[in-house]
């Protein structure tokens, strides 16, 4: 109906978080953590690619259905109180499940990432000590 | 259907992303995880409905992969037009600077 909405809310939000960090972090100041923001800024690019693109391709999936209208109140299970109920019921039960699954498969991928990027610099340090 | 057609596209789209790494000069990765981010939706969705109303699990028919393959088109549209805004080969800028 508008499950799709929920993840959509998400990614405005997280969208915000990534512009200010990357602001934060090509305004300079702390080489190390000016880096370490960039990085989270970029990572979370990922997340919010995800939650766009997601969103964008369940709302054409909603048009083809005509849950979706070209005018208000754009969304069909608006238009009488029953169904506005069963929708609110389905974002706050397939809506946030969508949400929490992709925040949650991301945080995988960071944790992934991270590990491998740990293991890389263990490998590229050099050894010390010998003869 | 849409959920199988979006899942094989974004499996496709991760292996040639794979194969042009690193670099990502065409931005395969945004196309892959925007076609990921709606096939885990879409497995959310079909499976919170099939738990609750049961049925089919997967919708075929001519419909249903219609709406497949235009799920597609949009995906790459968008990743289309993410080319051409960021002009990543900065193609446009050469021909704007003629």
């Amino acid at each position: 109906m508008a499950c799709f909405l929920v993840p959509a809310g998400e990614a405005v939000v997280t969208t915000v978080v990534q512009k200010v960090i990357e602001h934060q972090g090509k305004k300079g100041g702390e080489a190390k953590a000016a880096e370490m923001k960039l990085k989270w800024s970029k990572r979370l690019g990922w997340l919010n690619i995800m939650l766009w693109g997601g969103s964008l391709l369940l709302a054409l999936e909603h048009i083809w259905h005509g849950e979706i209208i070209a005018t208000p109140p754009f969304l069909t299970a608006m238009q009488d109180a029953t169904e506005t109920s069963i929708m609110l019921h389905e974002m706050a039960t397939v809506g946030v499940a969508m949400a929490v699954t992709i925040t949650l498969i991301w945080g995988i991928m960071i944790l992934v990432a991270e590990l491998k990027s740990r293991t890389a610099k263990v490998k590229v340090q050099p050894v010390r000590g010998g003869a | 259907m849409w959920l199988i057609l979006t899942a094989l596209a974004a499996v496709a789209a991760t292996i040639v992303w794979y194969i042009k790494s690193p670099g990502d000069k065409y931005k395969l990765g945004i196309l892959s995880l925007m076609l990921w981010g709606a096939t885990i939706m879409w497995v959310v969705d079909h499976i919170m409905a099939f738990a609750s109303e049961g049925g089919e699990f997967f919708e075929l028919g001519t419909n249903a992969t219609m709406l497949g393959v235009a799920v597609i088109v949009l995906a790459l549209v968008a990743w289309a037009l993410t080319l051409v805004i960021t002009d990543p080969k900065g193609v446009l800028k050469k021909i704007f600077n003629k």
